[in-house]
């Protein structure tokens, strides 16, 4: 059995967002969600962390090759949100709060299926450098 | 001369957008900039002053004091806003982190404490762009 090592690859992106629950009044959303419920929308430059555990290919000396990874995080990923205003323009949102945790699985079900299932997968999402999220957790 | 910095934060939507052009002149000059929906980012705000440090206190100026301000007077009217819809100092303007930092250093160089004077302004857009403005 090959040596078991997480290789991780580090991309960004720049986005709008806002949080609000269209079921709820607008004093509720204010009072849960305070500044991130401005109705203009504010924006991060979002920086995520995927990272991928598996075996050492005897062949390569690769867990995966990160030229791949790279170029999967930035096709499904990146150029679907960079730039973009997370609420109107990316269709996952539509109906789902783009909070911090809701973004981190929804870009870890985008990426899950384009990766070896024999691979373990990671998301770490960092909204600001202050405030960031894992999943799985 | 002593030059003591502050760091502050934002975190605001906008885009790059004329809109006296097309929208594919706006798309072909500003690319991706041009969403029309916006789109945002974690600003980094370092005020710099200057000044010679104070017998008493040692102090250029009180570093707190002057967060206060930078926060009062500027970082209260961008955070978590979008600096084409909602910021007073920049309407009628490009929102480019240029015309931003313009904007910031007017919003502060008379309210600098006595005893400093404001030296520089550097607004980080990303961690591969930033503006600087020494007035």
């Amino acid at each position: 059995m090959g040596r078991r090592v997480a290789v991780s690859r580090h991309e960004h992106f720049n986005a709008a967002h806002r949080l609000n629950n269209p079921d709820w009044d607008e004093e509720r959303n204010q009072a849960v969600f305070g500044k991130c419920n401005l109705p203009h929308y504010h924006g991060h430059n979002y920086e995520i962390i995927v990272r991928v555990t598996g075996e050492i290919d005897p062949g390569s000396g690769y867990v995966m090759d990160m030229k791949i990874l790279s170029d999967l995080v930035k096709d499904h990923v990146v150029e679907r949100f960079d730039h973009r205003n997370l609420n109107e323009d990316v269709p996952e949102f539509r109906t789902l709060n783009p909070s911090a945790e809701n973004i981190v699985v929804v870009i870890h079900d985008i990426l899950r299926p384009l990766i070896d299932p024999v691979l373990d997968l990671k998301i770490t999402l960092y909204e600001t450098p202050r405030n960031f999220v894992e999943y799985p957790a | 001369m002593v030059y003591l910095t502050r760091v502050e934060h934002f975190n605001a939507a906008h885009k790059l957008y004329n809109p006296s052009w097309s929208k594919e002149k706006n798309d072909e000059v500003f690319g991706k900039c041009a969403n029309e929906n916006w789109h945002g980012h974690n600003f980094e705000l370092f005020v710099t002053v200057k000044g010679v440090p104070s017998p008493d206190t040692g102090f250029i100026v009180d570093a707190k004091h002057l967060s206060a301000i930078i926060k009062d007077r500027v970082v209260e009217k961008l955070d978590h806003r979008n600096l084409n819809l909602d910021v007073d100092f920049m309407q009628g303007k490009m929102a480019s982190i240029e015309n931003l930092v313009l904007g910031i250093w007017h919003e502060l160089k008379h309210h600098i404490p006595s005893g400093a004077e404001l030296h520089c302004i550097k607004l980080v857009e990303t961690p591969r762009i930033y503006v600087e403005y020494y007035g």
